[in-house]
Parts: structure tokens; sequence; C-alpha cells
């Protein structure tokens, strides 16, 4: 009973958001002339780039180049030096501290090294933004959503488990499932298959499709795993030195002109 | 000479305002709703509950350790009765919470810096900052509070465990009765001598937190910046103690003991 209220509930929620997001004209984030700089260091130098509603970005680039950065942006993590990072229609730099929680409950970031947190077990790790954001007092509604949420990454036996005693595959996936927990509108993952054996990189690369159909997010994919890109990506960026420098399907790009690009399939 | 100094001036003053708006992050979250009692609990249980055999221990000593190094002396005047009046005195007004203190900042402040420094470098409270939960009500608020609760509570304990210790070292040296040593030892205390060391307790306490806290919630950089956070976090809430006791030994000369 409570339960088919609560899916209908998240369901009503869903419709509301999928309108709103479609008076913005379908483009959820909206980086122009992004620029950012630390001390004399330019990292990111010129990076324009839109993200439609439901679609899979997935952004290549060499390692130092300024993904992280330019996906820390889009949270509010670091404030741009010049330009518009433009999200849901918000200025995030420009956010109040009250604005930007309410824009970052709508976004799920999951982190490079996963940021389990390694003094509560996987269940308390899952509970910790319903209780603590969503506000959820019930105990068994909070256990149902935990369970459910192991489930879809299949990894119901690891919920009493403390994260220290999971292999690092394992903690990518619970860390995806924190994030997707609040089902949230945008994901931005940040390399969600690197350093994993292939077979475990191939399951998380179709994780992030079935969850994209059922929770019907936005995202934005951070990596240098070509195979990973194949599966997930609608649409590739090409990021070198703080500049996006092609875009494209991944068979357009496959045959590139430019052989850093080129480089990038092999 | 202009060029040497004005990057190490600016840096003390970033410093003094990271601090400072640390402060305030720590005061406003204080007050904000969904305080987090279970989280201060198990923190108070944490840093009271497993430094209490160590502190325990410490004050026993410290008394047992004042008594049996005094008695010689006081021989010699012929004031051996003074010995456990003198001890509780100096224990309960300076060595017990100064002792104590200096103990939990070397246990307490160094576990807070590394336990928060290796949730920073490992993206753990970013990862809480970024789902929108609020890293500082939840981690610092809580064990701020926690130290400056537990502190007091600690050297008031390790203070009794002294007057213990001490009756212990006199009946090693001779017998004196449990009801005469305590008699002797608590006619030379007044209110005002317990009253300023735990005031100046919660102090000590409540810097023995902030420091860990901020230092390792600021920590940047690698696994070895763990290490650097616990380390300057025993240094920093260590010659806070100091300070502060200079401050509250005048404070109470001044509005106590006159
Ligand atoms: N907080 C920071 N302070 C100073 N420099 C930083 C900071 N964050 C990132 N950088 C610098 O910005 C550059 C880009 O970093 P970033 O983490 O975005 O790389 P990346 O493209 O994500 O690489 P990787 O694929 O290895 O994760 C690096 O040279 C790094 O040194
Ligand atoms: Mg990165």
């Amino acid at each position: 009973m409570a339960n088919n209220e609560m899916e209908a509930a998240i369901e009503n929620t869903g419709k509301a958001q999928t309108t709103s997001a479609k008076t913005a004209g379908e483009v959820v984030i909206r980086l122009e002339h992004l620029k950012k700089s630390f001390g004399s260091k330019e990292v990111l130098k010129d990076i324009n780039m839109e993200l439609r509603e439901g679609e899979n970005l997935v952004v290549l680039g060499r390692s130092g180049t300024g993904k992280s950065v330019a996906i820390k942006c889009m949270v509010g993590m670091l404030a741009q030096d010049e330009g518009i990072c433009n999200v849901f229609g918000q200025e995030v730099k420009t956010l109040s501290e009250n604005d930007l929680k309410s824009l970052r409950e709508k976004i799920g970031f999951l982190f490079q090294s996963g940021a389990l947190y390694d003094s509560m077990t996987v269940r308390d790790n899952l509970a910790f933004p319903l209780t603590r954001v969503r506000k959820m007092k019930d105990n068994d509604e909070i256990n149902t959503l935990v369970e459910e949420m192991l489930e879809n990454v299949g990894l119901l036996d690891a919920i009493d488990k403390m994260p220290a005693d999971l292999s690092g595959g394992m903690r990518k996936r619970i860390g995806l499932a924190r994030t997707l927990i609040m089902k949230p509108q945008i994901m931005l993952y940040d390399e969600p298959t690197t350093g994993l054996d292939p077979i475990t990189s191939k399951e998380i690369s179709e994780l992030i499709l079935t969850m994209r159909k059922k929770y019907k997010t936005s995202s934005i994919i951070i990596t240098h795993d070509i195979a990973c890109a194949k599966i997930t990506a609608d649409r590739i960026l090409v990021m070198n030195d703080g500049i996006f420098i092609a875009e494209g399907a991944c068979n357009e790009l496959e045959h590139s002109d430019d052989e850093l690009v080129r480089s990038f399939f092999k | 000479m202009e060029q040497i100094k004005s990057p190490s001036w600016s840096k003390t003053f970033e410093e003094v305002g990271n601090q400072v708006s640390f402060m305030s992050g720590f005061i406003r979250n204080i007050f904000r709703t969904g305080f987090e009692w279970n989280e201060l609990v198990r923190q108070c249980y944490m840093i009271g509950y497993n430094s209490f055999k160590l502190v325990g221990i410490t004050g026993f000593i410290l008394g047992f350790v004042m008594t049996l190094q005094s008695i010689p002396t006081m021989k010699v005047f012929g004031a051996v009765s003074f010995v456990p009046g003198m001890v509780s005195v100096s224990v309960i007004r300076e060595i017990g919470p100064v002792i104590i203190a200096l103990l939990c900042a070397g246990k307490v402040a160094s576990g807070i810096g590394a336990e928060l420094g290796s949730m920073k470098v490992t993206e753990q409270i970013d990862a809480m900052e970024v789902s929108g939960a609020n890293p500082v009500q939840y981690l610092v608020v809580t064990r701020i509070i926690a130290c400056t609760l537990m502190v007091p509570l600690l050297s008031v304990m390790a203070d009794g465990l002294a007057i213990c210790g001490g009756y212990f070292g006199s009946n090693i040296s001779g017998h004196v009765t449990a009801v005469l040593y305590f008699n002797k030892a608590f006619h030379a205390l007044a209110f005002g001598d317990l009253l300023p060391s735990v005031i100046k307790s919660v102090f000590f306490g409540f810097a023995i937190g902030f420091v860990g806290c901020y230092k390792g919630y600021n920590s940047n950089g690698g696994t070895e910046s763990v290490g650097v956070a616990a380390n300057s976090a025993v240094v920093s809430a260590s010659l806070w103690i100091i300070v502060l006791d200079a401050v509250a030994v005048q404070l109470t000369s001044i509005f106590v003991y006159n």
C-alpha cells in the first residue's frame, strides 16, 4: 500500500520534472566559453557544450586535460573564472547556498574513486542520502528502496558489508547505487569503468544504459575506455588541452581526419 | 626583503580568514534543523569512552607520583599533613586539566584530523556535499561538540582518580586513614578551584575538536596530507591548550582569587 503510493509519487515527480525540462528547451546543461585556471595553470581554456534531456554524452580525453574539473563546475564544487555554466537554466556560480543544495539533489555524481563512506556499512551508505537529503524517516520504506537499488546493481548480498571488504568493481557499483537511489535527473559519471576488468566494465556500461532506460536520466560519462564509450554513447566529445577538439557519433570519430581523435579508437 | 615577506604574511592572513569562516560555518550549522543527535552520541562514545582508560590511568599515576615526590621534601619542614591538600589543589587547578587536554590532543585531535583528512582525500566529503547532504553538520559539528563535552568530563574524572592515587601514594610511605586523607584533600579545595578548571577544560576540548576538524577538513593532496593533517592537528591543538591555559590563569587570578 505504502509502496504503491510511493511509486505513484515518484512517477508524478518524474512527470513534473520531464515537463519542466522540456520548457527549458530540452537543454539541461549548457557551458559557454568556460574558463578555469589554478594559479598560473590554465586548465579549461574555452569549453562549449550542451547536454540534452535523455542523452548520454561521452567525454573522451587524455589524463589531466580537465575533464573532472569541467564536471565539478557543473555541481558548483569549483567556480569557473569566466564563461557560463548553466544547469536547468540556472547559473551555478551565482546560486545561493540553498538553491545550490536543491540543484545538487537533482544531479547524481559518481566519483572516480566511488567515494563510499568507509565508516558505514553498504546499507547505511545508501540510506545516508535518503535520510539526510530526502529526510525520510520510515525505516521500512528506506530498506525497501535500498534493497531495490542494490538488486539493480546486482549486489544485494553485500548489504551488510563494510566498504573496505569490497573489491574495486563492487565499490564502483555501490557508488553508482548510492547516486541513483536519489533518482537524479542528470548523472555525471567520472570514469565509471577505469581500473576494472573488461567483463566488469561491460557490466557497468550496460548498467548505465539500463539505468537510463529505467530512470530516464541525462548523463555525461567521462571515460578513457573506448569499449564503454561505444556501448553508452549517443554522442562523443573529445577534449584535449582544455578545449573540445571533436564532436560526433562513435563511427564518425573513428574515421576522423585528426590523428589524435583517431588514436583514441585504436 | 619585501618580496620574501609578503607571501608569508598573506598566507597567514589567508589561514586566519579560513579559520574564521570555518568557525562561522560551524556556528551556523549548530542551529540548522536536522541536528545529528545519533552521530553526536556516537562521537561522545568514541571520544570519551575510548580515552577513558588512558586518561584514568594517567590521572591516578599523576596523583600517586606527586604525593611520593613531595613527601620527602615536606617531611623536612614537618608539613607532611599538607601533602593531600597540596596535591589536590595543584592537580585540580592546573596540572590535571592541562595534562589531560594535552593527552586528548595527542589521541583525539590526531584521530579526528586523520579521519576527516582521509575522508577529504578519498572524496567522501565532496561526495556528501554533492549529494546535497551537509558534511559540516554531520562531521564537524558533532565532533567539536563531543570534544567540548567529553574533555571536561574526562579531566574531572582524572582529577578524582589523581586524589585516589595520592591516597595510595601516602599509604605506601606510611599509614593514613582514608577519612583523614580525603578530609585533608577536600578541605584545601574551594568551589572557586573546580569551576575555573572545568571552564578551562571546556575551552581545551573545543580547541581540540576545532583544530582536529579544521586540519582534517582542509587537507588536500595525496595520502601524505592525511599524515600532515593529523600531525599538525596535534601540534596546533597542544599550542592552543598552552596559550589558552596562560590566558585562563590570568583571568582566574583576576576574577576568582582576588
Ligand atoms: N583543486 C585543484 N587545485 C589545483 N589544480 C587542480 C585542482 N583540480 C585539478 N587540478 C589540475 O587540473 C588539471 C586537470 O585535472 P582533472 O582532474 O580535471 O583531469 P582529468 O582530465 O579528469 O584527468 P583524469 O582522466 O586523470 O582524471 C590537472 O593538471 C590538475 O593538476
Ligand atoms: Mg578525472
